[in-house]
C-alpha cells in the first residue's frame, strides 16, 4: 500500500500564494509534513499557472528537494513541462502522473518514458472521452499495460488509474470503479492500482465521508496506492484500519505505529509514553 | 386544476409531475402551457443549484423529469416548443473534460436555450460544420486543460475564417479559463459557471 501526498497543488489557496510570494519555506514544510504523515511520493502540481508552469514547476521541485528525499509524483499533462522536471530532479525512483490511452499524451510522454524511465501513473482513458463502463476501462487497462511492456516494464512499475468519476453525475460511477479493479487485479495480479479520492465525491456535500469509504471500498476491491492528504489524521486512521484489516500489515504494525503516535486521538492530545 | 407544476417539477417530484402531466394532457389542455411550467420548473431548479441548495446529482434529476415529462408531450413539445435562442457547445479536440459543460447544457436548457452539444474531443471541422448547419445564437467551448488552450484559439480561427464569427457570439469556459485565456483565444466573453453563462446568454439575446 503507497500513498502519495496531495498538498503541494497551486489550487490550494496557500499553496498558490506561497508560489507567487516564492515562499520555499512553506512548501518546504508542506513536504515535511507529509513525509512525517507517511507519504511514499510527493505530488507536485502547478497547473493552474498556465503561462508560468515550467519555471514554477522547477522551483517547487527545487524547494521539495532542498529539504526532502522523497521520490517526487511530478503531476502535469505537458510533456515540456514533464521534461524539465525529469532532467532537473535526475534521480530515479519518480512517478510520472500521468500518461493516458489519449494519442497526445502517449505520444509526448512516451520518449520521456524511454529516456528517464519513471514509475508511471496510467490513466484509464482515450481521445473517444470518458470510458462508461468497468468493461471499457479494462480495454485501455490492457492497451497501456501491453505499451508499457513492449518498452520493457515491468507490472510493479505501472500504477493503472482506473478513473473515477462523480458519484453526482451517475450511480453507477462508484460501482464502475469497483468492478474494474477487480478485473485488472485479475487479469494482472502484479499491477498497481492508484487513485485520488476527491473525484468521487464531487458535487455533493459531506465530501469527507465520501471519499474515506471510497477508500474503504476501492481497497477491499485491490486499490493498492492512493493520492490523498496524509494530514488528514481520519483518512489515515481509516487506512491503517482497513489495511491491516485485509492482511496487509504484518502484527499489526503499522497500524499499532499509528495509534502509538496519537493518530486516534483527538488533535493536540499526547502520544503514549 | 391540480397542484403547480413549476413547483412540482422545482421540488423534484418525479412522480407527481408525470401524473400532472398525463391528467392535463387528457383534459385537453395545449402543450404550450405545460411546457412553460415545466420551463420555469427548470428555471427555479436552476437558481437553487446556483445558491447551492441542490447538489448536481439533483440537478441532473431535475434534467431527466424534464425530459421524461415532455416525453410524453411527443410532437406537440417538438411543434410548439419556444427556445430563446441557439447554441453550439462542446469541449475541444484534445480534451475530454465533459462534466461542466454537461452542467451548461442542463442550465441553459433550463433558461430556454436551445443546446446543441457536440461532445468532448470536437474537432475544428465538426464545429465549423454544426455552426454552419445550425447557425446558433452563441458557439460555446469548454475546455479544462491548459494545454488545450491552443487547440480553443484555434477552433475560434477557424470560425472566424468561415465567415461563421460573424453575428453571434463565442463563449469559453472551463476551470482555469479567465480573462486572460478569453484574450488569447479571441473569444467574446468567458463563463465562471453555468449561471453566468445563463446570464450572459440571456442578456445578449435581450431576454429577461
Amino acid at each position: 500500500m503507497r500513498i502519495v501526498g496531495e498538498l503541494i497543488n497551486s489550487s490550494r489557496p496557500a499553496v498558490k500564494r506561497a508560489i507567487q510570494e516564492r515562499d520555499g519555506e512553506y512548501i518546504q514544510s508542506l513536504a515535511l509534513l507529509q513525509k512525517q504523515a507517511g507519504a511514499h511520493w510527493l505530488d507536485v502540481n502547478c497547473g493552474t499557472f498556465v503561462t508560468e508552469e515550467e519555471e514554477v514547476m522547477l522551483w517547487l521541485l527545487n524547494q521539495v528537494q532542498a529539504t526532502c528525499d522523497l521520490p517526487l509524483c511530478i503531476d502535469t499533462p505537458d510533456a515540456k513541462v514533464l521534461t524539465a522536471a525529469l532532467k532537473l530532479i535526475d534521480k530515479p525512483g519518480q512517478l510520472i502522473n500521468s500518461i493516458s490511452f489519449e494519442k497526445k499524451r502517449l505520444d509526448g510522454f512516451l520518449p520521456l518514458i524511454r529516456e528517464y524511465r519513471p514509475a508511471v501513473v496510467a490513466l484509464c482513458l482515450e481521445d473517444q472521452g470518458i470510458p462508461k463502463t468497468a468493461a471499457d476501462r479494462l480495454r485501455i487497462a490492457t492497451a497501456l499495460v501491453e505499451t508499457l511492456q513492449k518498452e520493457n516494464y515491468d507490472l510493479a512499475e505501472i500504477y493503472l488509474d482506473p478513473l473515477i468519476t462523480p458519484l453526482s453525475t451517475s450511480n453507477t460511477a462508484g460501482q464502475a470503479v469497483l468492478d474494474t479493479i477487480a478485473e485488472i487485479r485479475a487479469a494482472y495480479p502484479d499491477v498497481h492500482c492508484i487513485c485520488g479520492l476527491s473525484n468521487i465525491s464531487f458535487g455533493l456535500p459531506q465530501r469527507k465521508t465520501l471519499n474515506a469509504t471510497f477508500m474503504v471500498q476501492t481497497m477491499v476491491r485491490g486499490m493498492d496506492a492512493y493520492i490523498l492528504d496524509p494530514t488528514d489524521r481520519e483518512l489515515m486512521g481509516l487506512y491503517y484500519a482497513s489495511k491491516a484489516l485485509l492482511g496487509q500489515d504484518k502484527y499489526c504494525g503499522d497500524f499499532l505505529r499509528a495509534y502509538r503516535t496519537g493518530l486516534f486521538n483527538p488533535a493536540g492530545a499526547p502520544k503514549e509514553g | 386544476m391540480g397542484a403547480n407544476l413549476s413547483e412540482l417539477l422545482a421540488d423534484l417530484q418525479e412522480d407527481q409531475v408525470i401524473e400532472t402531466v398525463k391528467e392535463r394532457m387528457a383534459k385537453g389542455e395545449p402543450a404550450i402551457g405545460i411546457i412553460d411550467e415545466l420551463q420555469h420548473g427548470m428555471e427555479l431548479v436552476g437558481k437553487r443549484y446556483q445558491a447551492q441548495e441542490y447538489y448536481l446529482s439533483e440537478l441532473i434529476m431535475s434534467a431527466d423529469i424534464f425530459k421524461s415529462a415532455t416525453g410524453l408531450l411527443g410532437d406537440a413539445f417538438r411543434a410548439s416548443n419556444d427556445k430563446i435562442g441557439k447554441i453550439v457547445l462542446g469541449t475541444v479536440f484534445e480534451d475530454i473534460h465533459d462534466i461542466g459543460k454537461d452542467i451548461v447544457a442542463i442550465v441553459l436548457s433550463c433558461n430556454g436555450i436551445d443546446v446543441i452539444d457536440l461532445g468532448v474531443n470536437v474537432p475544428i471541422e465538426r464545429f465549423v460544420d454544426a455552426v454552419r448547419e445550425h447557425q446558433p445564437d452563441f458557439v460555446g467551448l469548454s475546455c479544462l486543460l491548459t494545454t488545450a488552450y491552443d487547440n480553443m484559439k484555434a477552433t475560434v480561427e477557424a470560425l472566424d475564417a468561415a465567415g461563421l464569427h460573424e453575428g453571434r457570439k463565442i463563449l469559453i469556459g472551463g476551470g482555469p479559463v479567465d480573462e486572460t485565456t478569453r484574450a488569447y483565444v479571441k473569444a467574446d466573453a468567458f463563463c465562471k459557471n453555468a449561471q453566468e453563462a445563463a446570464d450572459m446568454t440571456k442578456k445578449m439575446l435581450g431576454v429577461n
